[in-house]
């Protein structure tokens, strides 16, 4: 419809004009897919040789990679929502909750498959998120913001006592013996006496079968925004973050667009859920908890809000260093200081003491204000500062051109 | 009847402190036109300075009692407060009212972080989106936070109101119920008055006095104010100081009440903001009234005979009442028109 009016009104003499301009577009066009090619393929292969990539940081046994690639997944999720539109999210740690419980709930019920368990919690996850995001979306801002932590808390609340039933409460939903699992019955899948291991088609999904379940998943997941991120569908997105009233001026309702993008991230965040129950069929109500939905917002405002790597970046980071600095202690800090004098070595201690171990949170509080006040757009906007550094050759002039300014990092 | 009355006052000072808390919140967003999230931080402070005064004054000496002895027959060890020791009766006195006590010290050193936090972090946020507002003050708080715990451990630490108010009012006899149906800590009441106090002492500095006449019209109109020639920065960030001292005051008063630990300001945060968005943003009469009344409609809210009609409402019924509040009004109870609604 838009297109035959152009049509009608461009005057033929601008014909060959409107040829040009679609050759370069297309031309940019594909440099762009042919990046994003690359990009994938790169990213594929770094994600599939973890174990071997991050042996050397004493990173690398399946637990701590399978975290690494479901907190992607969810900070993925989360950034096809706030990187893209602007509109902060402080409630999607319900969603991923709720993919949790819907995973659980097949493994209880149904069998024990992965397969049916990841469909169940991301239908479950997407069908609260579009019930969830068509009342919080009415609003924007602030609003919006607090009406998702309203809904989150809600949800938190409520597991934690009416819907004891459904979420077994403080104790957390868990498998037992005597749960049906109709379709194991069916296909002749006798019981054991021991608790069962969750699988995919009889690959026992424990160690690194798991992780590279979760491996996969997680490409498809970047890939799949990747596609987001360059569709017709994303820029309007953009265009929402940019100038909300300016797209609604050129008579676009961009309700159903944003409540697209809210059920898209929500079923990212099902996803996330649902694989930790894979990892771990327990499912409990403090997976819901606001400080949970702040996480993925420190993960994907670490790596950088916007960005397509960013977010995985970020979750890696911040899981990472968790594992690494909850577990110090003052020996292990006394054997790392080692080298320095004695004098040194202890002041060192106990200057970093209160950071790591129990402390780690606080790690985490101070690293989240640094990056917020000196680096909005996360560790890829640094790294590009950092490129540009180098490339430039401390070119002053280039840093402060306009067109490396405005270049959103990506 | 009485169950009815009983409840109301349950809800009251409950009310009270998110009432305290959204006041100082909105009077942040009002002036500066920040989202603070670090105010339920604030809160929580207030109430660990009541601690740590009560910690300084019950710093005791052992002594041995040679003429009583254990069933263990070792002599029973006496422990006396030092300032009882330096002070005598007055020194009992101190340690019995450590938390009224705390006030003194509370008032200057919620000032002073109020200031010190507005200077040195909030006012390089002005310009920026809600957004960096929100997550800004979001990490502040779980560094204030984490401080705490590392202080003070996660644990909650009772503190105990003075010896006279420590029991409880049979408010029912006054009113004509039936002995013992009404039945109220003294505390409670003089949390209530206590709180009144504030909200009207802050109403009366911002309605009665130049200082406070000028503070309302910047909230009005910042830019013109500014052009008078009227350093109207400095009295903002006076704002945010009071705004923090409101804050801590309200733990303060509250430690006898909830034991504080670590993480109660962000419990209160929560609650407050959506009492703030009920009330309406940036409406400081509203933040009070909608702060009382969802601590009444939570109270009412946690009687058993409701529960059982509507089993879980008593720990949603104050998100259920923001969330309707803000798809049918959007502006809150009292909210100035146009404020944040796009």
């Amino acid at each position: 419809m838009s297109k035959n009016l152009e049509k009608i009104r461009s005057p033929l003499d601008m014909e060959p004009l409107t040829i040009e301009v679609h050759d370069v577009e297309s031309a940019s066009r594909n440099r762009t897919a042919r990046n994003d090619l690359i990009l994938i393929c790169v990213f594929s292969a770094v994600v599939l040789a973890s174990p071997w990539l991050l042996a050397p940081f004493g990173a690398a046994y399946p637990d701590l990679l399978q975290r690494f690639c479901i907190f992607g997944i969810f900070a993925i999720g989360f950034n096809i929502m706030f990187g893209l539109t602007g509109y902060l999210s402080f409630g999607h740690a319900a969603f991923l909750g709720i993919g949790s419980y819907a995973a659980v709930w097949s493994f209880k019920l149904l069998t024990m498959n992965v397969l049916p368990a990841v469909i169940f919690g991301v239908l479950c996850a997407g069908l609260f998120s579009a019930l969830i995001g068509y009342v919080c979306l009415r609003r924007a801002g602030i609003y919006f913001s607090i009406l998702t932590l309203a809904f989150a808390q809600m949800s938190y609340n409520l597991a934690y006592s009416v819907l004891t039933p459904i979420t077994n409460g403080e104790t957390g939903l868990q498998l037992t013996l005597n749960d049906s699992r109709v379709l194991d019955a069916a296909f002749g899948i006798e019981r054991t006496s021991s608790l069962p291991v969750t699988n995919l088609f009889g690959m026992k999904m424990s160690g690194y079968p798991g992780f590279y379940l979760c491996a996969i998943v997680l490409i498809i997941s970047f890939y799949i925004s990747i596609r987001i991120f360059r569709s017709p569908f994303g820029m309007m997105l953009r265009g929402i973050k940019t100038n909300q009233n300016r797209m609604s001026y050129t008579g676009i309702n961009t309700r159903p667009y944003l409540l697209a993008a809210f059920v898209v991230s929500g079923m990212y965040a099902g996803l996330a859920g649902s694989l930790m129950a894979v990892t771990d069929p327990l499912a409990g109500a403090e997976r819901m908890q606001w400080t949970a939905s702040g996480e993925v917002v420190l993960m994907t405002i670490l790596g950088g809000a916007g960005t397509l790597l960013g977010p995985v970046l970020g979750a890696g980071v911040i899981k990472y260093f968790e594992n690494i600095f909850s577990s110090f202690n003052a020996q292990t800090l006394h054997s790392v200081f080692s080298f320095l004098p004695d004098g040194l070595a202890e002041f060192m201690v106990t200057i970093t003491h209160p950071f790591v171990g129990e402390g780690w949170h606080l790690t985490l509080g101070v690293l989240f204000m640094l990056i917020v006040i000196f680096l909005p757009g996360g560790l890829m906007e640094g790294a590009q500062r950092i490129g540009k550094l180098f490339s430039g050759g401390g070119g002053k002039s280039e840093a402060e051109s306009p067109a490396g300014q405005t270049k959103p990092a990506e | 009847m009485d169950a009815i009355l009983l409840q109301i006052l349950n809800g009251l000072d409950k009310g009270a402190a998110y009432a305290l808390i959204a006041l100082g919140l909105t009077l942040i967003f009002g002036t500066l036109g920040v989202v603070n999230f670090a105010h339920g931080a604030l809160f929580m402070l207030g109430a660990f300075c009541a601690v740590a005064v009560g910690k300084v004054l019950n710093y005791d000496v052992v002594t041995l009692d040679p003429t009583q002895t254990t069933p263990w027959g070792t002599p029973v060890e006496i422990r006396t407060p030092i300032v009882q020791q330096w002070f005598g009766d007055f020194g009992a006195f101190m340690v019995d009212y450590s938390v009224p006590l705390s006030i003194l010290f509370a008032i200057p050193i919620m000032l002073l972080i109020g200031v010190i936090m507005e200077r040195g972090l909030i006012q390089f946020f002005y310009k920026r989106p809600h957004a960096d507002q929100i997550l800004v003050t979001f990490g502040l708080a779980i560094v204030i936070q984490e401080i705490i715990k590392a202080q003070f451990g996660a644990n909650p630490i009772p503190q105990a109101a003075p010896a006279v108010v420590s029991g409880s009012a049979d408010i029912g006899i006054l009113l004509g119920f039936d002995p013992g149906t009404v039945v109220y800590p003294y505390w409670r009441i003089i949390y209530l008055f206590f709180s009144a106090l504030i909200i009207g002492s802050v109403f009366a500095f911002l309605q009665f006095t130049t200082y406070g006449m000028v503070v309302r019209a910047g909230m009005a109109d910042r830019e013109t104010v500014g052009l008078l020639g009227i350093n109207i920065q400095q009295r903002f960030t006076v704002v945010f100081g009071l705004a923090a001292v409101v804050a801590g005051l309200a733990g303060v008063m509250y430690t006898p009440i909830l034991p504080p630990d670590y993480h109660m300001g962000m419990d209160f945060l929560v609650l407050s903001f959506v009492v703030v968005v009920v009330g309406g943003m940036g409406s400081l009469p509203g933040a009070v009234a909608a702060g009382l009344l969802l601590g009444v409609l939570q109270s009412f809210a946690s009687m058993n005979e409701v529960k059982s009609i509507l089993p879980g409402i008593d720990q949603i019924i104050i998100y259920l009442v923001a969330v309707v509040i803000l798809l049918v009004r959007p502006r809150g109870l009292m909210g100035r028109k146009g404020v944040m609604e796009s």
